[in-house]
């Protein structure tokens, strides 16, 4: 890749680390990174993806901006309110960084659009707030074979893993329902440290550009999980499931299908 | 003494630190392993820091020399793939 004197001098940084340089650069400027949600995750993950060069960021997002979004949500801002979240983050990234072609899809995921939605992209990062989109986004991911990022948040803890379709396990592994809705409260239910989402984005972040680079090892077969409170940071092993629904051996599902309603999203 | 073959040669002569580096980066870089580049440069922190990081890369260093006042010479045989 031929660096313009602007190029050389934004990612120095990155060129001289020897597991990234001039090659790795070039393979982060040509990634497609698609985020699904512009909101407490999907903001510094994708602040951080710009900064880094990727080339192509969609972000997914059907909300607008709101004052009680501002407490985490670092890519929006009073000049941002009522603008929606995936224009908004759009703003934000291009002004950080020219170089980064950032496409805003202000539609709301769902079983008909999603595998359109992804296909064209590398990597799939989630950043949503509820489950019938998780269990979809993985299910998508699944059949699409796509590398996928997937972080959550709630009060002070967080988690994170990394999901490679046919090598290793997927989030139905793990859970292979979602639980009934109304079990699980939500952010908006139960609160959220403002940072907590710019570690666990950060984390993700991170997973996003090891995967582009091809160094060190993905976060596959793990959930790492973070207290805030306690200063931990636990790995917990996610085994493979040869029954799981999407990924195992037969699977039952065979399309994709919209989860029920019931579930709030904020 | 035999002569090292040059195989690519890198004027970085007004660059300054890091810039020193990224371009002798890129251009070791742009070698094969085997190769060797021999690169021209000013900057009087690079002469040291220059060869010390192409050891850090896994790369040889085969000659640092000053040949001018205020104008060194450092050539790097790259051993390892990028």
């Amino acid at each position: 890749m031929e660096f313009t004197e602007e190029q050389l001098k934004r990612y120095s940084r990155h060129i001289i680390l020897p597991e990234v340089g001039g090659k790795g650069q070039k393979k982060i400027s040509e990634a497609k990174v698609l985020l699904v949600g512009a909101g407490g995750l999907g903001c510094p993950v994708g602040y951080y993806l710009a900064a880094a060069g990727v080339g192509t960021i969609a972000i997914v997002d059907n909300d607008k901006v709101e004052l009680s979004n501002l407490q985490r949500q670092i890519a929006h801002s009073v000049k941002t309110l009522d603008m929606h979240k995936a224009d908004s983050a759009k703003q934000t990234f291009e002004a950080l960084n020219p170089d980064v072609n950032v496409i805003a899809v202000k539609e709301r995921l769902h079983s008909k659009n999603i595998l359109a939605l992804f296909k064209d992209y590398d990597i799939i990062v989630d950043g949503t707030d509820n489950f019938p989109t998780r269990y979809l986004i993985n299910d998508a991911c699944v059949m699409l074979k796509k590398p996928l990022v997937s972080g959550a948040i709630l009060r002070f803890e967080g988690q994170v893993t990394t999901i490679l379709p046919g090598d290793g396990p997927c989030y139905r592994c793990l859970f292979e329902e979602p639980p009934p809705a109304g079990l699980v409260p939500s952010c908006q239910e139960a609160g959220v440290l403002g940072v907590l989402p710019g570690v666990i984005g950060a984390l993700q972040a991170t997973e996003v550009l090891k995967l582009i680079i091809g160094k060190g090892k993905p976060l596959k077969g793990n959930l790492l999980i973070y207290d805030a409170l306690g200063v931990n940071f636990r790995k917990v092993k996610i085994p493979k499931n040869e029954d799981c629904p999407i990924c195992g051996k037969n699977p039952s599902i065979k399309e994709l299908t919209d989860l029920s309603e019931e579930y709030c999203s904020i | 003494m035999e002569d090292i073959k040059i195989d690519k040669k890198l004027d970085i002569r007004g660059q300054v630190c890091p810039y020193t580096l990224v371009r002798s980066k890129l251009g070791v870089e742009s070698i094969e392993v085997g190769q060797v580049i021999e690169i021209l440069l000013d900057y009087p922190e690079a002469a040291d820091s220059i060869p010390k990081a192409m050891l850090n890369y896994g790369h040889s260093v085969l000659k640092v020399e000053k040949i001018n006042p205020g104008e060194w010479i450092v050539q790097v045989r790259k051993e390892v793939e990028d």
